[in-house]
């Protein structure tokens, strides 16, 4: 037994390693991006198991599958919105017999410090019919994702692995444990299982439908969800999942008892500690990361004795992450306060984009080029980018999923609003733009197109991007954009004056262009020159 | 024991270094340590807050609850004053004088440093001046880890051990010239 000091995100990493891990994929998205990164220093130190980034969360996850399917364990990992874009893959593997161990990660963001929403993941876990573990600390995260590859290969399930960001950029002490050797290559010993014709994939739905009470078993009995009773003191119950029982710990001592406590670590919800609990206090207050995932099951619709405190009575507020202080409140303990200056007001400092950084230069071009148009429309997506929606650039107007800037810009020209541009950079097109812009290719929307190609994955770090820059030209060209109004020009202030000229003159074209805006990330050039 | 700190900064001024020296130190000296960062998008020249626990027994929270930090350690006087909520009321407040000046609305400095010394406990220290000194201005935050270390529960040995470690891999002039400027800061906030 060894101690290491390891992120939340690095805990999952290694206990999958030490799981028998044969390879990893992902696409990089906070919080969950340091997973994949500690598995690739991995693999360069050590020689594997094989860990690589793919395209999208729906390219990881399928090449995740062909791993399971030939016998071997493996793990996709990604954020929360990125389950989204996975989520066919997802869904469909629930219903084959999984083979090797299958571990999805998500990282959910409750509070939204890097991310549009705050879905919660295992509402996935269920919607798919399968198991999901949420740890509450390190320790946890590693210990689960050990034994989440045993489940899965047990109960032939993919299985649903829930952090928070808390816990994925957090760091404590983790005791870890021998590895355990890699599966051998073997196919699937029922090869129909994995082809999920109707007729097959109606048996498939049925048996997964079957092994229900298993999972529920496996859940009530489990160590990753207790309860104890106080015989003593019947007013309150208290039921915490994942890192919410942190908060609630942190508060126990001064609550001066014990409340009954079910604490929940995996799902399916363990229905008769949940039972036992109703049936001994008066209050159940629920305590959880997210959305009133637990609270609303528990309590239904059929009208109770009990009295429910949580997100949604207002115990707890119905958005936002948790915090000590939170908790501390919802448990009737008297708010503490630390230091302030009376009347002092502070301006707030926004994430913005770095002095130098390309994209400056390029809002600066395209908000010239548009100049004196009636109703220009600029559409966005996820990435450094997005921040020239905020002063001084005020340059975006959309940014709502990764891709969703190129088919939106085509929704709105043929809409009215004209001329519509859409913005996107090089990772994000490669992830999620590509296939939009087939569609405006096919009808020839009259739309402009500008990748902002700054030569990697910039706001998670500074990723690679799956293809070489030089080669988003030609798969455009590819894609059968009019070579005449494709444009690769250089995204500097030097050259501000014929980039607005480019612009200027392709959306005035009625008809679909696309500029690719090139110029290496100031960061990670800062990042290769350090080096 | 308990020791809360609160890793004030703006990102890209090595807010995550001053934590993982300290976090390392702490658990070179038996401490139980919990080490809250933030990655992404607000390191993109945003604010940027680290929640560094220390205790002799198991930590819960990730989080630091209001009131209760010992310590506020800021690299820049604006964000020193920006969590205030969480110190405890003879907690300190140690930061530099130096302000990132990337927002329009930035406070008159002479205004926000007398606020600064309205505080019960409260020690500015010009970390830019003495990093220069030092060999480099990037070096500020560990003149800051410095000026610190007299509060740490940690052995002044074990820091400088930490930061040794921690610099290794650029060269050892560079751990000279971090060395240098913990050294610095330690002496101005003696």
């Amino acid at each position: 037994m060894t101690d290491l000091v390891l992120l939340g995100d690095e805990a999952v990493a290694l206990g999958a390693i030490h799981a028998g891990l044969t390879a990893a994929y992902a696409y990089p998205g906070t919080p969950a991006t340091e997973i994949l990164e500690y598995l690739l220093r991995h693999e360069k130190t050590f020689g594997g198991p094989h860990a690589a980034w793919c395209t999208n969360e729906k390219t990881a996850y399928e090449a995740a599958l062909g791993v399971s399917f030939a016998g071997r364990r493996t793990m996709a990992s990604m954020k929360h919105v990125g389950l989204n874009v996975a989520a066919d893959p997802f869904m469909n593997s629930a219903i084959v017999s999984i083979n090797g161990g299958l571990v999805v990660v998500v990282a959910d963001d409750p509070g939204m410090h890097s991310s549009q929403n705050e879905q919660d993941s295992r509402y996935y876990a269920d919607f798919a019919r399968i198991v999901c573990l949420e740890p509450a600390n390190q320790q946890e995260a590693y210990d689960m994702t050990r034994e989440a590859f045993d489940l899965s290969e047990r109960f032939k399930i993919p299985v649903l692995i829930r952090l928070v960001t808390r816990l994925a950029h957090s760091r404590a002490v983790v005791r870890v444990r021998d590895a355990r050797p890699q599966n051998p290559v073997g196919r699937a010993p029922v090869p129909s299982s994995w082809i999920l014709l109707p007729a097959n994939a109606r048996r498939q739905w049925h048996s997964l439908l079957e092994r229900q009470p298993q999972f529920l078993e496996w859940s009530e009995n489990g160590a990753f969800n207790h309860l104890r009773l106080n015989e003593e003191r019947r007013d309150l119950g208290v039921i915490t999942t994942g890192i919410a029982r942190n908060y609630y710990l942190e508060n126990l001592d001064e609550l001066g008892y014990q409340p009954a406590h079910l604490h929940i670590g995996a799902y399916p919800v363990p229905v008769e500690l949940v039972r036992r609990l109703l049936g001994h206090v008066a209050r159940i207050l629920v305590l959880e990361e997210g959305y009133p995932y637990v609270e609303r099951m528990v309590r239904g619709i059929v009208a109770s004795d009990v009295e429910f405190l949580g997100r949604e009575s207002g115990a707890v507020p119905p958005d936002g992450e948790l915090t000590p202080d939170i908790v501390r409140r919802a448990l009737g303990l008297h708010e503490r306060h630390g230091q302030e200056i009376p009347g002092l007001s502070l301006p707030s400092r926004p994430p913005q984009l770095c002095t130098g950084c390309p994209h400056a230069d390029s809002f600066d071009a395209i908000k010239q080029a548009i100049a004196g148009f009636e109703t220009p429309v600029v559409t966005s997506d996820i990435g450094c980018y997005t921040l020239g929606a905020l002063p001084p650039y005020s340059a975006v107007e959309s940014c709502v999923c990764m891709g969703a800037s190129v088919g939106m810009a085509r929704g709105a020209a043929e809409a009215g609003l004209q001329p519509a541009l859409a913005l996107i950079g090089d990772s994000t097109f490669l992830h999620s733009g590509i296939t939009p812009l087939l569609d405006a290719v096919a009808a020839n929307t009259d739309m402009t197109l500008i990748i902002l190609d700054n030569e990697t994955t910039a706001m998670t770090g500074g990723q690679p991007t799956i293809l070489p820059p030089s080669r988003i030209e030609k798969l455009v060209l590819g894609l059968g954009v009019d070579p005449a109004h494709c444009h690769v020009i250089t995204a500097h202030h030097r050259h501000t004056d014929q980039n607005r000229e480019v612009i200027r003159k392709e959306v005035e074209y009625p008809g679909l262009s696309v500029i690719i805006a090139v110029r290496e990330c100031i960061e990670t050039l800062r990042t290769k020159k350090r080096a | 024991m308990k020791y809360d700190i609160i890793l004030a900064g703006v990102g890209g001024q090595g807010v995550l270094s001053v934590s993982g020296i300290i976090a390392s130190s702490a658990m070179k000296e038996g401490l139980f340590v919990k080490q809250s960062e933030v990655h992404g998008m607000s390191q993109r020249g945003g604010a940027v807050l680290a929640n560094l626990r220390l205790a002799d027994a198991p930590i819960a929270s990730d989080l630091i609850p209001l009131g209760c930090a010992s310590l506020i350690l800021s690299m820049e006087p604006l964000e020193s004053l920006r969590y205030l909520r969480y110190l405890s009321t003879d907690g300190a407040v140690i930061t530099s004088t130096n302000p990132v000046v990337n927002i329009p609305d930035y406070p008159e400095l002479d205004g926000l440093l007398d606020h600064i010394r309205s505080l019960p406990s409260a020690r500015l220290v010009d970390g830019e001046k003495l990093a220069r000194a030092a060999g480099s201005a990037r070096a500020t935050n560990m003149v800051m880890v410095g000026a610190a270390s007299h509060r740490l529960p940690v052995k002044v040995e074990t820091l400088e051990h930490y930061i040794q470690t921690t610099f290794a891999a650029k060269g050892e002039k560079v751990v000279e010239t971090n060395l240098k400027a913990f050294r610095a800061g330690r002496e101005a906030a003696a």
